[in-house]
């Protein structure tokens, strides 16, 4: 099922860029449903206490390399995978509106994000997952280059070898990791954690820095997050919705399942320092969104404060951190999904997204003000929301580990209402003015777009035990190492 | 068989229900349907909230209700569960009784009003999160209602939403309650490690047998959350901005229910409170000083809602005062009876807003009482009651907090006099400027002065008469009661009472205490009188205030200007730098300094760039190839 997942979409793209059809996005739309619907099948049938990989494979690939084609999933993947079927679909009907030259690549490019990220979320293998990894770059630069706004080929150059340099360093901490494999060599992901706990302390160092380095660009965390601001505010928003909904998770996910598990003492020693980066860079990225002035790119800026929160909580190393940072993921991927696409909406009709030339939109267009009011109070992280469950698993988990620094975290609460409010007032509230006048309110289309996203922002928020369950076995299981650990030291 | 549990359950459940109605059928359904599904609601509440009264009363000590597991990771859980004990079962009747009556009033207040669903729908929302608060069996679940009220007051503060200083105000609201509530939520999250629950039925129980200096830290932070709500210094500034919105919210949600949250808080953790002396310090002092800060600044305001604000601000400092004593019954005693009278005069002085065509400054008003009789005539209930003359309701739950500050500390009970003192002063001030003297409005303005329809002039008699009789639910032994409070709430402090020192005064010095204050108070009746009827003094207009003590209150001790330097600005300054400095400067240019180096390198790789997207992901391919060789060749 899951190599249905991975390949479907992938030959669908293929299909699409060799015909070029002329219903290109009903067609792209047809898929990711399909998508949807696999996955969720899979979801209700999964066995969550069950910790081998479910509905996957494990076939030879190069054996000279010791690649085998390895995919599965367990809680945790399936929880991201969910997030991919469940956003794709989304995007693309959210560019409905949009006329994009070249639709059929523009579309077939979106199909192949969705297969690199399902592989991504999917692979059991090391080199396999860094296969797909980089595979998920190449659309998405295309994405940016080609339908980018102004200024696109130096910004997205730059985010290309900016993470690409990135991914390097964890392809050396792989293959590093691979060298050390006892008998045979290979990229089996058990037989790497093996390598990887086998390791002498320092060696467990490096090998976190050289993984670290790559997730941290991915997500991005401050200070590798200088990529970030100009690439999601000039790419075209589809491209920015999955950089921001679902590609940043890979970076949390690296850690979850390719850094925490591998080398344990490296990241005992290593991690305090990566949690105080993490949380500076939640009080960084609140702290410069207060003030931007261009509704897109404040957006992009609280985004780096998100995901500056999940990153400290992962490395907390905690079974509440971590659950958080799944639940969080999901939440961040929906509300800022959500957010993007009313920034599209404003920024269509009324040609700006300068905050200070909106206002008063709520007037003319009391729907989207309504809609956007509930999102943003999930990304505010209000009680009953999707967004409260993830901060509070989080700040519990870091103020846990460190009470200063899960105060000094905690502070996302007050200034993500600052900056949010602030931005809500801007555009939304006060008079109409020469800008905003004759603001149509919420088509059909894009109603269809943001009530499942208004829907699940609530109804996760109110009942999100489901979704924990479905990891928490995989992720305990995934930290045994450490309690294991620390009763060694007892 | 209707169970107890099911009523309970169903409390919440109606004004949520009325929520969805009106706010999913914008525009849809007629103010006439809008008011009788919103007001219909809540009086269903109100039933079933007097039933679980009464259950409670006929001897059940508590309601449990459980819903379902909400939150859980890592060995902690978060239940949605409920609790109706004495205590809450009390504020039950507060929320749904006087929540039901402002209703009413606020259909002929809002009437004709563009956003009057939308007003219901905020109002009946804000009942249901309020009842969350209330009703939860656990800290998470208090916080959903403690967040979610919050959430409310922002929507109705800012409720006419084209007025950016409204919106201003709003965000106020919403950002000064958020600091509080984040100290809550560590408060809470320290609970979590230390007792491994957060079910009140767990944590209060086995509170002794924790590290008592834990549960200080524990405390203060939960109290940082009621100084943010429960407006008290330094959070409290956000309390008379929050009268931007429209009167009946004033008096439901910035006077009698949302802003004592933080007395209902303390009082349901009485047992932690009472195990950390240094919290119950802290908390007097606090709540002294604001009681006296808040009633100085009230002396000088012109504005009819803000003098009311400040009042309340200082009213809640007396309560806290009271819990702070370890009176803990004392405190909730004083928020029913403020509840009741505050919200008289809040409602009185939206009628008389009303009847003068949304005039606020009592400099224009005077000499109303004949034009706006029933106005009149409950508002000098409310100001009775609040000045503690009795038998007002004011008068036994005043009286109540200053005898145990005279028992404890005097200094303590001189303060509290003076801030009592300065209240009836302001309040009659206020009572004399608006109803009675020269009549300062224009000729045009009192051709339309009017009393206000029946929706508004009932719920005013009814809160009159409550704010009448209300007392009479603590009279106390001095004068020949038997306090049925104390008793009926005696379950919910039973835990605390070992831990609190008890204080007896003799029958004759509370005689003597009542006696100075009412004299004092009724003193300064006639002072009031003279000044502003028989003298008719009126307040300076705008920027001609001589007297310098008298500017520095009116300009309400210069505290907004004081946070906007010491730390909006700063914040703003700190972002600036952030952004222009490390962000433009700093990092970027490290990263683009080495992105150059790439560039210029790659100049000449430049001529195979063809532009097709095959031919990249080709040279991709056969890029990852390369280094899968390169691996084999070296392992």
């Amino acid at each position: 099922m899951t190599v249905f997942l991975i390949f479907f979409p992938l030959l669908a793209s293929l299909l699409l860029f060799l015909l070029k059809p002329v219903q290109a996005k009903v067609i792209a739309f047809i898929v990711s449903l399909i998508e949807l619907i696999v996955s969720l099948m899979i979801a209700f049938q999964f066995n969550e206490g069950q910790l081998i990989p479910q509905y996957g494979i494990d076939i030879p690939w190069i054996s000279t390399l010791g690649l085998n084609f390895a995919v599965g999933m367990d809680g945790i993947s399936l929880l991201l995978v969910l997030l991919t079927t469940l956003l794709v679909p989304l995007i693309i009907l959210s560019s409905f509106s949009h006329q994009y030259s070249k639709p059929s690549t523009f579309y077939g490019l979106i199909l192949m994000m969705q297969m690199a990220l399902i592989g991504v979320f999917s692979a059991q293998d090391g080199l396999l997952f860094y296969l797909f990894w980089e595979v998920a770059l190449i659309p998405i630069y295309f994405i940016c280059l080609i339908w980018g706004g102004e200024d696109r080929a130096r910004i997205t150059l730059k985010f290309f070898i900016y993470t690409l340099a990135g991914s390097l360093f964890m392809l050396v901490g792989l293959v590093y990791l691979y060298l050390h494999t006892s008998g045979q060599h290979t990229f089996a992901m058990q037989a790497l954690y093996e390598a990887g706990r086998a390791l002498p302390a320092h060696e467990q160092g490096l090998v976190f820095w050289a993984l670290f380095v790559a997730f941290a660009i991915k997500m991005p965390i401050f200070p590798f997050h200088t990529w970030q601001p100009d690439t999601y505010t000039v790419a075209p928003v589809q491209g920015t919705m999955l950089l921001s909904g679902i590609m940043l998770k890979m970076g949390i996910y690296g850690v979850i399942r390719w850094l925490i598990p591998v080398v344990p003492e490296g990241v005992a020693e290593w991690g305090f320092t990566a949690v105080t980066i993490s949380v500076i860079g939640i009080i960084y990225g609140s702290c410069i969104a207060i003030v931007q002035k261009d509704f897109k790119r404040l957006i992009a800026y609280s985004s780096i404060a998100h995901v500056g929160l999940i990153s400290a909580g992962t490395l907390t190393l905690s079974t509440t951190g971590v659950q958080g940072a799944m639940i969080q993921m999901l939440s961040h991927g929906i509300i800022v999904f959500g957010l993007f696409f009313i920034v599209d909406i404003v920024s269509q009709r009324t040609n700006t997204r300068m905050l200070s030339s909106l206002g008063g939109i709520r007037n003319a267009a009391p729907t989207l003000a309504t809609v956007f009011m509930i999102i943003m109070l999930g990304s505010v992280a209000l009680p009953l929301t999707s967004g409260f469950i993830g901060e509070f698993l989080l700040i519990n988990s870091i103020f846990q580990y460190q009470h200063i620094l899960g105060a000094v975290a905690g502070l996302t609460i007050i200034l993500g209402a600052v900056y949010m409010l602030r931005t809500f007032q801007k555009s939304m509230s006060g008079e109409l003015n020469a800008v905003t006048t004759g603001f149509a309110d919420l088509t059909t289309h894009e109603k269809w777009v943001l009530y499942p996203v208004v829907l699940l922002v609530i109804i996760i928020g109110i009942y999100p035990a489901p979704l924990l369950d479905l990891s928490e076995p995989a992720v305990a299981n995934l930290l045994k190492i450490y309690s294991n650990m620390s009763a060694s030291i007892k | 068989m209707v169970t107890s549990e099911l009523i309970v359950a169903l409390i919440p459940f109606f004004p949520l229900l009325g929520f969805l109605i009106v706010a999913l059928n914008p525009g849809r359904i007629s103010e006439g349907t809008t008011s009788i599904v919103a007001c219909g609601v809540i009086f269903i509440s109100f039933v079933l909230s007097l039933i679980s009264f009464f259950t409670i009363l006929g001897g059940t000590t508590s309601i449990d209700v459980h819903f379902f597991r909400w939150i859980s990771a890592g060995g902690f859980t978060a239940s949605m569960s409920f609790l109706v004990d004495p205590l809450s079962s009390l504020m039950l009747l507060i929320i749904t009784g006087v929540g039901f009556l402002i209703h009413v009033y606020s259909v002929g207040y809002m009437h004709g009003d563009n956003g009057f669903s939308r007003f219901f729908s905020y109002l009946n929302l804000f009942i249901f999160f309020m009842l969350l608060l209330v009703m939860g069996a656990n800290y998470l679940v208090m916080f959903i209602g403690w967040e979610g009220v919050g959430l409310c007051s922002y929507l109705l503060i800012g409720f006419w939403f084209k007025n950016q200083p409204y919106n201003d105000a709003a965000n106020k609201a919403f950002i000064m309650n958020r600091i509080g509530d984040l100290g809550m939520l560590l408060g809470i999250i320290l609970i979590i490690v230390n007792f491994g629950s957060i079910q009140y039925s767990e944590v209060l129980t086995q509170a002794t047998s924790v590290d008592p200096s834990i549960i200080t830290t524990i405390t203060m932070l939960l109290f940082v959350g009621a100084m943010g709500k429960s407006a008290q210094i330094p959070l409290y500034t956000w309390l008379p901005d929050a009268m931007a919105g429209p009167t009946p919210v004033s008096a439901l949600i910035h006077a009698a229910t949302m802003v004592t949250a933080g007395v209902y808080m303390v009082a349901r953790n009485n047992i932690l409170y009472a195990m950390s002396p240094a919290t119950m310090e802290l908390i007097v002092v606090i709540g002294l000083a604001t009681a006296l800060f808040a009633a100085t600044i009230a002396l000088t305001q012109n504005d009819i809602k803000k003098v009311l604000a400040y009042s309340t601000v200082s009213q809640l400092g007396l309560m806290f005062l009271a819990l702070g004593l370890g009176s803990f019954t004392t405190g909730i005693f004083h928020m029913a009876t403020h509840a009741f009278f505050k919200a008289l005069l809040f409602l009185g002085a939206g009628s008389v807003i009303h009847g003068m065509g949304n005039e606020q400054d009592i400099r224009k008003m005077g000499g109303l009482k004949k034009y706006l009789p029933i106005t009149y005539m409950t508002f000098l209930i409310g100001v009775l009651a609040i000045s503690g003359i009795p038998p007002f309701a004011g008068f036994f739950s005043k009286d109540e907090i200053l005898a145990n500050a005279f028992a404890q500390n005097r200094i303590v009970w001189v303060i509290a006099v003076v801030a009592s003192l300065l209240t009836s002063f302001y309040m009659f001030r206020l009572l004399f400027l608006t109803f009675f003297g020269k009549e300062r409005a224009s000729h045009e303005t009192m051709h339309h002065v009017h009393e206000s329809p029946k929706s508004i002039t009932i719920p005013l008699i009814v809160l009159a008469a409550l704010s009448v009789v209300g007392g009479f639910m603590g009279v106390p032994e001095a004068l020949g009661g038997s306090h049925w409070l104390n008793g009926f709430l005696a379950p919910v402090f039973e835990p605390s009472k070992a831990l609190i020192v008890g204080h007896e005064l003799s029958h004759s010095t509370e005689y003597m205490l009542m006696g100075i204050i009412v004299g004092l108070t009724i003193l300064l009746l006639f002072i009031a009188f003279s000044r502003y009827v028989t003298k008719g003094h009126v307040p300076a207009a705008e920027g001609q205030i001589s007297n310098p003590v008298q500017n520095i209150l009116y300009h309400k001790y210069y505290i907004d200007e004081l946070y906007n330097a010491i730390i909006v600005k700063p914040l703003y300054w700190l972002s600036a730098i952030f952004d222009n400095v490390i962000e433009r400067l700093g990092i970027d240019n490290l990263v683009n300094g080495s992105g150059k180096l790439v560039v210029a390198s790659s100049r000449v790789a430049r001529r195979i760039q063809t532009g097709s997207i095959g031919y990249y992901i080709f040279a991709m391919v056969i890029g990852i190839v390369l280094i899968l060789a390169a691996v084999l060749v070296q392992g």
